[in-house]
């Protein structure tokens, strides 16, 4: 008989399961809900933190990068001025929702009214035995949103979900559905606080229904000594476009899953994604991309920009079925390199069961252009300013492609403070 | 305004020796063109002036209104009033025009300790100066120099030249891909500069630029070297016998 030992949990993953242990009698929901809270919690404890040993946490070994889960307590965040002035926000104040009212074709309820409708147990299952996101935010999550857009309707103001924190736990879901031919941007935006360390999970789900046109937006400004763990689901139907932009921008620990299925002919995904990583820590954004039926297209795009002993993680998956003739999938990883200490992994994986297809895929580090450099300098700009110039430009190149002039100039800004700040 | 003496200077890489003993003198208010042959060292003698750290000095010093500049960095050497018009711009994605030229006006105001210019003054003075060489405004609102054309580039080096308003004007090939209209634009930009404080080194192939640039002095660059300096005739002498000539008679 083959015994297997299981290795002992890690403080971490104690601190989970006793956190669940304080908490589950105020989690909201009602018995399927608590079921299959109770389902989460008992796989987290059997299977511990994912490791290198998995695949798809090849780069982030979680069980020894995630050390320390701050308990329930936490200080005092704050409801902050939005990105862009005039958008409508949806609130997340150390993880609570707000009563906001919204402009016609777009529906709001909170995911706590949700949890508690009796409808909510389905979706909180996990993707699959490597899903530490889905299992840990399904067990946890207490609030968040859902909102549809009417088919249609083109949202007008930008959507901002704002969420605050200062240190502890907070876990929340999302669930955004777009009807046929409607159009929003949403700007999905979490913000930590510089002194406390917190730890937070998300789970996004997007659902564009056929002609769909969204933007959105993934801003994560976690403050140094937090741990963020964010996952977003979306399916595309039939001539829906996503524009996923995602901008990482803080945190000790990130993970940032990015998960789509193109499942309508004609949809097209562009994902823009900005990486700037600092100080000592790690920051992956990993991306599965199902291009499911015919004729189906995307487009990825990730810049990073790594300082000091920073470290980052790009997984890109592409997965063309067999079905999906003309499929045309462009990915491309380029890294700005600016300390000898930072690294940087990119790993494309291309998994192609189609015959009449184009697939690409590219990775780059660089350092900054030498003749770049020289010609700005020989317009008499000091080499700081112009090597600050031509970081930001590496990065603005992306965000030049969201139509939103505002969203373009406040994006810009933040990043120029950011590059201001750190470099 | 400008002295170089006795320039020896080499690629900082291989160690290749490209300019041998060089001697030029050029005063306030004179445009000196300089001529040559392919491989005669005259690209690498405005990027040695304007302070491409790929090129080493190893012998002679550059004077700049009596002061030696090589210790200076190519910013510095901006600040204090040198231009070089590149004569392949590069293109820089992501960096606005009009950003960059906000940036590089303020930034030389700063180093001579002057004030920064606002904003509705900036955009006045760059309209103004892009109307005079014919430059379509949609163009200052792509990134530096991306998409430009061959012409449109030289335009826009003149149109920084114009804005910066330096003392030492170097113009690398600025007539190379220019056609018959934008060289007269072109030309017209660098003769609306000229005045009795601003000295201009043109580098050109061809006598045409010097039609419209007319020149003070002509110098021939070979090896490395001046070989022969005349006035704007000597121009007209190698576009009619080529440089074979006065090659042979230097040698």
């Amino acid at each position: 008989m083959n015994i297997q030992t299981k290795p002992p949990h890690t403080a971490a993953e104690k601190a989970i399961l006793d956190s669940f242990a304080e908490v589950m009698g105020q989690l909201p929901g009602d018995a399927p809900v608590t079921a299959a809270r109770d389902k989460l919690v008992s796989a987290i404890s059997n299977d511990g933190l994912p490791t290198r040993r998995l695949e798809s946490w090849h780069y982030t070994d979680l069980r020894n990068l995630l050390r320390d889960v701050p308990g329930q307590a936490s200080g005092a965040a704050q409801q902050v001025d939005p990105l862009v002035r005039g958008s409508l926000v949806l609130p997340l104040v150390q993880g609570q929702s707000a009563d906001i009212s919204v402009p016609d074709g777009l529906e709001l309820s909170s995911y706590m009214e949700l949890l508690a409708s009796g409808e909510a147990a389905s979706r909180l299952v996990a993707r699959g035995a490597d899903d530490l996101i889905g299992r840990l935010n399904g067990a946890f999550v207490m609030d968040g949103y859902s909102f549809s857009v009417a088919a249609d309707q083109a949202i007008e103001e930008i959507i901002e979900i704002q969420s605050t924190q200062s240190g502890g736990q907070v876990h929340n879901r999302f669930a955004a559905g777009f009807g046929a031919k409607a159009t929003a941007t949403v700007v999905d935006r979490h913000l930590g606080d510089k002194g406390q360390s917190g730890l937070s999970s998300a789970v996004t789900t997007l659902d564009l229904a056929d002609g769909a046109d969204v933007t959105w937006i993934i801003l994560q400004g976690c403050g140094e000594a937090d741990q963020r763990l964010a996952q977003l689901n979306a399916r595309l139907g039939a001539d829906a476009k996503l524009k996923l932009f995602v901008i990482n921008a803080g945190g000790k620990l990130v993970r940032q899953e990015l998960h789509v299925e193109a499942a309508g002919e004609g949809a097209h995904l562009d994902l823009r994604c900005v990486n700037l990583l600092a100080g000592d820590s790690h920051t992956d954004v990993t991306l599965t991309l199902g291009h499911n039926v015919p004729n189906t297209t995307s487009s990825e795009i990730v810049r990073n920009v790594v300082l000091n002993r920073a470290r980052g993680v790009f997984q890109g998956q592409i997965r063309v079925a067999q079905v999906a003739q003309k499929t045309d999938a462009q990915m491309a990883c380029n890294t700005l390199l600016l300390s000898d200490d930072g690294e940087f992994s990119a790993k494309p994986e291309l998994e192609i069961f189609a015959d009449d297809v184009i697939c690409a895929h590219g990775a780059t580090v660089i350092d900054i252009d030498h003749n770049h450099l020289f010609y700005l300098m020989a317009r008499g700009i000091s080499e700081k300013t112009a090597r600050g110039l031509l970081v930001n430009g590496f990065v603005d190149e992306l965000i030049d492609e969201l139509e939103n002039e505002d969203l373009v100039e406040a994006l810009e800004t933040l990043i120029e403070q950011w590059l201001a700040d750190h470099g | 305004m400008l002295e170089i003496k006795n320039l020896h200077a080499r690629i900082a890489e291989d160690g290749t020796e490209i300019i041998r003993g060089l001697n030029l003198t050029v005063k306030a208010g004179e445009v000196a063109a300089i001529m040559g042959p392919n491989g005669s060292g005259k690209s690498t003698l405005s990027y040695i002036l304007a302070g491409r750290d790929d090129y080493e000095v190893t012998e002679g010093d550059i004077l700049y209104n009596g002061e030696s500049i090589l210790e200076l960095d190519p910013s510095e050497r901006a600040a204090k009033g040198i231009f070089l018009a590149f004569q392949y711009p590069v293109e820089i994605p992501g960096v606005a025009t009009m950003q960059f030229l906000k940036v590089a006006m303020n930034e030389q105001r700063k180093a001579r300790g002057e004030e920064e210019l606002k904003t509705p003054e900036f955009i006045k003075l760059v309209k103004e100066a892009a109307a005079t060489l014919q430059i379509n405004p949609d163009m200052l609102k792509r990134p530096l120099n991306v998409g430009f054309s061959g012409g449109e580039k030289k335009r826009a080096e003149i149109l920084q030249m114009k804005l910066l308003g330096p003392q030492l004007c170097v113009l690398d090939e600025t007539d190379s891909g220019l056609d018959i209209d934008a060289l007269k634009i072109v030309s017209d930009g660098v003769n609306a500069l000229r005045s009795p404080d601003r000295a201009v080194v043109v580098i050109t192939h061809y006598q045409r630029l010097l039609e419209h640039i007319v020149p003070d002095s002509v110098h021939v660059l070979y090896n490395g070297r001046v070989i022969k300096s005349g006035d704007k005739d000597l121009a007209l002498d190698l576009e009619a016998n080529g440089y074979a000539g006065i090659i042979e008679a230097a040698a």
